[in-house]
C-alpha cells in the first residue's frame, strides 16, 4: 500500500529516471540524452498547453452556464464534454480568409507569434520537485518576458489587418497590456526580493508559508493586473462586441482564430499557474501528490477569472488607466519600499518563521487597508461636495473616483 | 567548428541581417518588425554569453516597450500606409565605397586588439554579483543612481511637456 502511493506520490520523478536509465541503456551519448529529455518535455507541456486550452473553453462554458442559470453545452456527447472536439471540427473546416489590402507576412505570422509566446512561459512552471521544463536562474523574468512578446503579436495582428477596428483594438490591447505589465512585474519583484531568488522552483522552496499570507497586497495587485494582462471582464475592452465589434483579431477566420484564441486562454492559465508558484505555495501541500497540488491551485487562478467575467460588467478606458496609474502602481512601489524595511527590520529583531509571517501579513493588511481607506474616504467627500453643490455638469472628481 | 560558434554565427547573421533589412525595408512597419528580430538576435548572444539576465532584460524591455514604443511613435506618423519609395538614391554606391574604404582602415585595428579572454566558465550566482556590485558603493552604486536620477528628470521633464496649459 505505501508503495503504491509512493510510486503515485513521485510519479514525474519516477518516470524521468526510467527514461534516462532507458536511454543510458540504448548506450547513447550523455548530449544525446539531455537532448532527447529535452525535447520530450517541450512536447509534454505544449500538449499540456493545447489540451488545457480545450479543456478551458468546455469548462469556462459551463461554468458560466450555471452562474447565469443555463445548461451550457450539452449535445456533443455526454454532459456536452466532446464540445471542444466539435468547436475544432468546425474551426478546421472555416475558409481561411484573408482580407484585401492586408499585409500577407504580417497578417499570418501574427497568430502563430502570439500563441508561441503564450506558450512559452510553461517551460519555468514547476508541476513538482524535479518535474519542470527547465529551472531556469532568471525563471520569473523569463516568464514575463516572454509574455511580453506577444504584444508584438497583438500590433502585428491589428495593423496587418487592415482594417480600423482591428488597429483600434490592437491600440487598446497594446495600452492596457503595457500599463498593467508594471504593478505586475512590481509584485513579482516584492516576491523576488523576499524569496531571494528568481527561479520558479527556488521561490516554491522558499515558501514555508505560501505568500499569499505573508505578501496578500502583492497577491491582490498580482490577480488583479493578471486579469488584466489576460484581457478577461472586467478588463476586457481590448474586444469590446458593442464598440469595436471584436478588436484586434477581428479579420482572422479557421484555425488562425483560433490560434488568437488560444493563445488568450494559455495566457490564463499561465497567468494563474505563476499565481500559484508565486503565491499560493506551488507544489507543496499536504497527502496528495506534488502535481495535483499544481493543478489545484492553477484551477484556484483560473476559477477566479471565470468567476469575475461572470459577476463584473466592463469598465471605461478612462477608468482602467486611472487604476492603473494612479492607484495600483504608486501602491506598489509604496509596498516594494514598505516591505523591503519591514522584512529588513523583523529580521534584524530576530523574527523567524511564523513570527516573520504574521510581521509581514499585518503589515500588508494595513496598507491594503489603508490604500481602500484613504481613495473612500477622498471619493466619499469628494461626492458630497459634488452633491451639496448640485450643478449640473458632471464633476470629474466623479470619474476618478469610480476608477476606485 | 564547435556547436557554439556555429550557434554564434546563426544569431550574428540574424542580427546583422535584420538590421541591414531595416534600414533597406521600404515600408516603416517592416522596418520596425526587422529591428525588433535584430534585437531578438542580440538577446540570442546574451544568452549564447550566459547572461541570462540580461537576456531576460532585453527581451523584457527592448522588445516588450521601447519597440512598442518605435510602433506607436511610427503608426502616428502621416504617410504611413502609403509607399514611400525606394529607400537608396543615387548615392549608395559612392556611401559604400566609403564605408568599405573606412572598413579596410579598421581591420587592422580590429585584428591587432589585444582582446581580454575569459578562460574560467560564469559563476552560478552571477546575477546575485550583479545586484550586490548595484549597490555596493566601492562599485557601481553612484552610476546607478545617478542613472536613477537622469530616469526620474526624463519622467518629469515627460510630464511637464505633456501637461495641458491651464
Amino acid at each position: 500500500m505505501a508503495q503504491i502511493y509512493d510510486f503515485i506520490y513521485n510519479l514525474l520523478p519516477y518516470l524521468g529516471a526510467w527514461l534516462r536509465g532507458l536511454l543510458q541503456s540504448w548506450g547513447l551519448p550523455e548530449d544525446a540524452i539531455f537532448l532527447i529529455i529535452g525535447l520530450i518535455k517541450a512536447f509534454l507541456l505544449a500538449n499540456f498547453g493545447l489540451i488545457g486550452f480545450a479543456i478551458l473553453t468546455y469548462v469556462e462554458r459551463k461554468i458560466i452556464a450555471r452562474f447565469q442559470d443555463r445548461l451550457g453545452p450539452n449535445m456533443a456527447g455526454p454532459y456536452g464534454i466532446l464540445q471542444p472536439v466539435a468547436d475544432g471540427i468546425k474551426l478546421l473546416t472555416k475558409e481561411d480568409t484573408m482580407p484585401a489590402g492586408a499585409d500577407r507576412w504580417v497578417y499570418n505570422l501574427a497568430p502563430l507569434i502570439i500563441a508561441t509566446c503564450a506558450l512559452a512561459p510553461l517551460i519555468v512552471i514547476p508541476f513538482g520537485p524535479g518535474a519542470v521544463g527547465t529551472d531556469l536562474n532568471i525563471g520569473v523574468l523569463y516568464a514575463l518576458a516572454v509574455g511580453a512578446g506577444a504584444l508584438v503579436g497583438v500590433l502585428m495582428a491589428g495593423w496587418g489587418s487592415n482594417n480600423k477596428y482591428a488597429l483600434l483594438g490592437a491600440f487598446r490591447a497594446v495600452a492596457q497590456l503595457i500599463s498593467y505589465e508594471i504593478p505586475a512585474v512590481l509584485s513579482v519583484v516584492v516576491v523576488v526580493m523576499v524569496a531571494g531568488t528568481m527561479s520558479t522552483v527556488g521561490i516554491v522552496l522558499a515558501q514555508d508559508v505560501p505568500y499569499l499570507f505573508v505578501l496578500p497586497l502583492a497577491a491582490l495587485v498580482f490577480l488583479i493586473s493578471g486579469v488584466a494582462e489576460v484581457g478577461r471582464t472586467p478588463f476586457d475592452l481590448l474586444e469590446a462586441e458593442s464598440e469595436i465589434v471584436a478588436g484586434f483579431h477581428i479579420e482572422y477566420s479557421g484555425m488562425k482564430f483560433a490560434l488568437v484564441f488560444l493563445g488568450e486562454f494559455i495566457h490564463a492559465l499561465v497567468v494563474s499557474a505563476l499565481f500559484a508558484v508565486l503565491f499560493l505555495g506551488g507544489w507543496r501541500g499536504p497527502w496528495l501528490p506534488p502535481y495535483l497540488w499544481t493543478l489545484i491551485k492553477m484551477s484556484i487562478g483560473i476559477f477566479m477569472f471565470f468567476w469575475l467575467r461572470a459577476t463584473l460588467p466592463r469598465i471605461r478606458i478612462d477608468q482602467m488607466l486611472n487604476l492603473n496609474w494612479k492607484f495600483l502602481t504608486p501602491l506598489m512601489i509604496l509596498n516594494l519600499i514598505g516591505v523591503a524595511l519591514v522584512d529588513k527590520g523583523l529580521r534584524a529583531a530576530g523574527a523567524t518563521g511564523g513570527l516573520w509571517a504574521a510581521g509581514m501579513f499585518a503589515f500588508n493588511m494595513a496598507m491594503l487597508i489603508g490604500a481602500l481607506a484613504i481613495p473612500g474616504y477622498l471619493g466619499h467627500r469628494a461626492r458630497m461636495a459634488a452633491m451639496a453643490s448640485a450643478s449640473g455638469e458632471e464633476p470629474e472628481a466623479l470619474e476618478a473616483v469610480g476608477a476606485h | 567548428m564547435t556547436l557554439i560558434q556555429a550557434v554564434f554565427i546563426l544569431f550574428a547573421i540574424l542580427t546583422l541581417g535584420a538590421g541591414l533589412f531595416t534600414v533597406l525595408s521600404r515600408h516603416l512597419f517592416h522596418a520596425v518588425l526587422y529591428l525588433i528580430l535584430s534585437l531578438v538576435g542580440v538577446a540570442g548572444l546574451f544568452v549564447l554569453l550566459e547572461a541570462e539576465f540580461l537576456a531576460g532584460v532585453q527581451v523584457l524591455i527592448y522588445i516588450g516597450a521601447i519597440s512598442i514604443l518605435i510602433i506607436f511613435a511610427v503608426m502616428l506618423t502621416r504617410g504611413m500606409a502609403r509607399n514611400p519609395g525606394p529607400p537608396l538614391n543615387n548615392q549608395s554606391l559612392a556611401a559604400a565605397v566609403i564605408a568599405g574604404l573606412f572598413f579596410v582602415l579598421l581591420a587592422p585595428v580590429i585584428a591587432g586588439f589585444p582582446w581580454p579572454q575569459v578562460t574560467q566558465g560564469v559563476p552560478a550566482d552571477a546575477i546575485e554579483a550583479l545586484g550586490r556590485s548595484l549597490v555596493d558603493p566601492n562599485q557601481f552604486a553612484l552610476p546607478f543612481e545617478l542613472a536613477s536620477v537622469m530616469i526620474l528628470a526624463a519622467l518629469i521633464g515627460a510630464i511637464f511637456i505633456a501637461r495641458e496649459k491651464r
